[in-house]
């Protein structure tokens, strides 16, 4: 593992390497920061540009946004009760009602040094991890890849509590926005009406900046221009660890949390936070002030959302099954460098694994030191008017669909798919299913077909191990979920708060 | 009478206003596609049936048909949210951005990336209603940023602009590498 670990330190050791993790976790704590726009919209626009960059500056830069939004995204969640993405809208909870109490630097702080700690557990366990899934991924066959994907849809339209019939067309969608174009097995054209541009099928990254990206400058324009506003903070940023250390216990629960549900396919950063969330108020000493300004409440969430993206590399890399968009968008920069992450990744490029654990390492500790000096200068960019926002997201959503292929057609369909997720994010209906469904089925197909010749009966599919743990995995989620659905519908559950999944802030 | 209330209950979820229509055209625009599936894909004889090129269409838009049939149900049965062809509207406005959109990546080939830059983010900022002159010098230096960021310093592909040919022989060798 020590070879393993230098191996990977020496991929880090260049100039460019270097650049990329600073402008990208830096770059990340900026857009993280501003309401309006998050990860998904940067790494979609950013995306094309990396495929011309070596594999290893490509990923670090889109890794460092990844792993750094959350940080910044949490400044505007306490400040002005405005999530700066998606994942920080529990953090908003307990971290205004502090500042509404006088203690925004006791939040902001806290929310650092909590994001921190997720951070770092996430990325040891990782580590720790990583000989075992070294050893398991082999074990990894195309039954268990296709089962695992199959799972992987289950469960992104079980996670959206309260829209999962609209999760399911959504992701049902996706499957079948992959399927269109020419079968690169019969030759056949499916779905292709005659006309050629479809032939070659649709573009996923076209997608992606159409439903992350444009959708996004649409929203931003066609609302009312809004210029949030957010007081300075005083005092020292350092002092939140401190506090920290006061609530070991939940914010390493909720960094186990956020692993657990990182790792698996489609459930990710909200699951994560709101069940470490609810297991620190249940475990609390003070349950009745969380929601009015618990430190404790504002480590859970941001401690679970930051262990996510260490975590949801995890399958990512072992098996190549992305977990949500952003490891979905991530796992097209490996396939324009053929490299296939998989079971073969860890055997043949191990040390890419590691420069890439390494790299999240020093992301983490590079954003703190920047938030340490920064988050006044940040409280300031926050006040970006929203429409003028709108207008250089539309400019650079440019950039990133036509630099693809310099293709006008592509920036048609682009702009279709971004006024179908300006419908999508008013209506606050998901659009991760569409793009996990594009992915995850793209592997159902391809595996299901290479599986063929080895089965002979339907029970062939299931008699290894592994594929056998993931069938049951896929039963017993199912049944988990009708089990809840029955008994919410015998104790009529109070209305819960459903505007908590808010896609309207990728 | 209690049962097919709980029954509703079940059906019943959070929605925002014209959640019905997109549920409606959504199930059309599904039942469409399934409607061509015979026409559209093709049938391999002797191939196994998950080989089969028809396979996952037929599985994806079943099921998509299935869900948006569902949603639709779920629309119909909860109550009415005012203000749906208001919303409607509002989508078909975003329209608008999206020709902004296409009629930038057009001009782009012809007039080049730092020109067209420079005019639709001038032309957008002030069609988004802001006059102030700090709005259009901010618009202007973003726009060239956004340019020196992806063309000069990234060097992504784009094509040059035809205009580009017309500009004297050094700054025309820069403009074609840089801009």
């Amino acid at each position: 593992m020590l070879e393993n670990l230098i191996a990977g330190a020496e991929m880090l050791a260049r100039w460019d390497v270097g650049i990329a993790l600073l402008v990208g976790s830096i770059g990340g704590v900026i857009i993280g920061a501003i309401p309006g726009v998050g990860p998904a919209v940067a790494i979609a626009i950013l995306l094309p540009a990396t495929f011309a960059m070596d594999p290893i500056v490509g990923l670090t830069m889109l890794l460092g946004i990844y792993g750094s939004s959350m940080y910044g995204g949490a400044i505007p969640a306490v400040l002005i009760n405005t999530p700066g993405t998606a994942v920080n809208a529990l953090t908003s909870y307990d971290g205004y009602p502090m500042t509404q109490r006088g203690e925004a630097h006791r939040a902001v702080s806290l929310a650092y040094s909590a994001s921190f700690w997720g951070g770092i557990f996430g990325i040891l366990c990782l580590i720790l991890l990583s000989p075992v899934l070294a050893m398991i991924a082999p074990m990894f066959g195309s039954r268990e890849i296709f089962l695992a994907a199959l799972l992987g849809i289950i469960l992104v339209i079980l996670a959206h509590r309260g829209q999962i019939f609209a999760a399911g067309l959504l992701a049902m969608l996706g499957i079948f926005l992959q399927t269109v174009g020419l079968d690169a097995v019969t030759y056949t054209q499916r779905y292709t009406f005659g006309y050629s541009f479809l032939s070659s099928g649709i573009n996923l990254i076209v997608v992606v900046l159409g439903l992350f990206a444009l959708s996004q400058a649409f929203y931003l324009l066609t609302a009312p221009d809004s210029s949030p506003s957010a007081k300075p903070v005083t005092g020292k940023m350092s002092a939140g660890f401190k506090e920290l250390m006061k609530h070991k216990r939940v914010a390493t629960v909720a960094s186990g949390f956020g692993v657990i549900l990182g790792m698996i396919p489609g459930t990710g950063e909200f699951t994560a936070q709101f069940m470490s969330y609810t297991y620190a108020q249940k475990t609390s000493k003070d349950p009745d002030s969380f929601g009015k300004g618990s430190p404790e409440g504002l480590i859970a969430s941001e401690a679970a959302n930051n262990a996510v993206p260490a975590a949801a590399m995890i399958p990512l890399l072992a098996l190549g099954i992305p977990g949500e968009a952003l490891t979905a968008m991530m796992l097209s920069v490996f396939y324009v460098h053929n490299v296939i992450p998989g079971p073969q990744l860890f055997q043949n490029n191990i040390d890419l694994v590691y420069g890439l654990y390494l790299a999240l390492i020093l992301l983490n500790v590079i954003v703190m030191v920047f938030l340490l000096f920064s988050t006044n200068l940040l409280t300031k960019i926050i006040r970006i008017p929203t429409r003028f926002l709108g207008v250089m997201v539309l400019i650079l959503s440019f950039v990133g669909v036509y630099s693809l292929r310099n293709s006008l057609t592509d920036c048609m369909i682009a702009a279709v798919f971004g006024v179908f997720g300006l419908v999508l994010k008013r209506l606050n209906l998901p659009i991760v299913p569409i793009i996990l469904g594009m992915v995850l089925g793209g592997i159902m197909e391809v595996k299901l077909r290479s599986a063929m010749p080895r089965l002979k009966t339907p029970f062939d599919m299931i008699d290894r191990p592994i594929s056998f743990i993931l069938f049951v995995m896929i039963l017993l989620v199912l049944a988990l979920h009708l089990r809840t659905l029955f008994k919410e519908y015998k104790a009529h559950q109070p209305e819960e708060d459903h505007d908590i999944h808010d896609t309207q802030m990728r | 009478m209690s049962r097919a209330k709980t029954l509703q209950a079940l059906f019943k979820r959070y929605r925002r206003p014209g959640d019905i229509v997109f549920a409606w055209f959504i199930l059309i625009v599904s039942v469409f596609l399934l409607s061509q599936l015979f026409a559209q894909t093709a049938f391999k004889p002797g191939a196994k049936l998950f080989a089969q090129p028809r396979f996952w269409p037929a599985v994806s838009l079943s099921l998509m048909a299935g869900f948006a049939a569902l949603h639709l149900l779920g629309s119909l049965l909860s109550e009415r949210i005012e203000g749906r062809w208001k919303e409607v509207l509002l989508w078909v406005s975003s329209l608008e951005y999206a020709g902004w959109f296409i009629g930038y990546a057009a001009l782009v080939p012809w007039a080049g990336y730092l020109p067209s830059t420079i005019l639709f983010s001038l032309l957008l900022v002030l069609r988004a209603g802001y006059r102030s002159k700090a709005a259009l010098i901010s618009s202007v230096v973003s726009a060239i940023a956004i340019v020196v960021l992806f063309k000069a310093f990234l060097q992504v592909k784009l094509p040059s602009g035809r205009v580009y040919e017309l500009l004297p022989d050094g700054l025309r060798q820069v403009m074609l590498t840089y801009f």
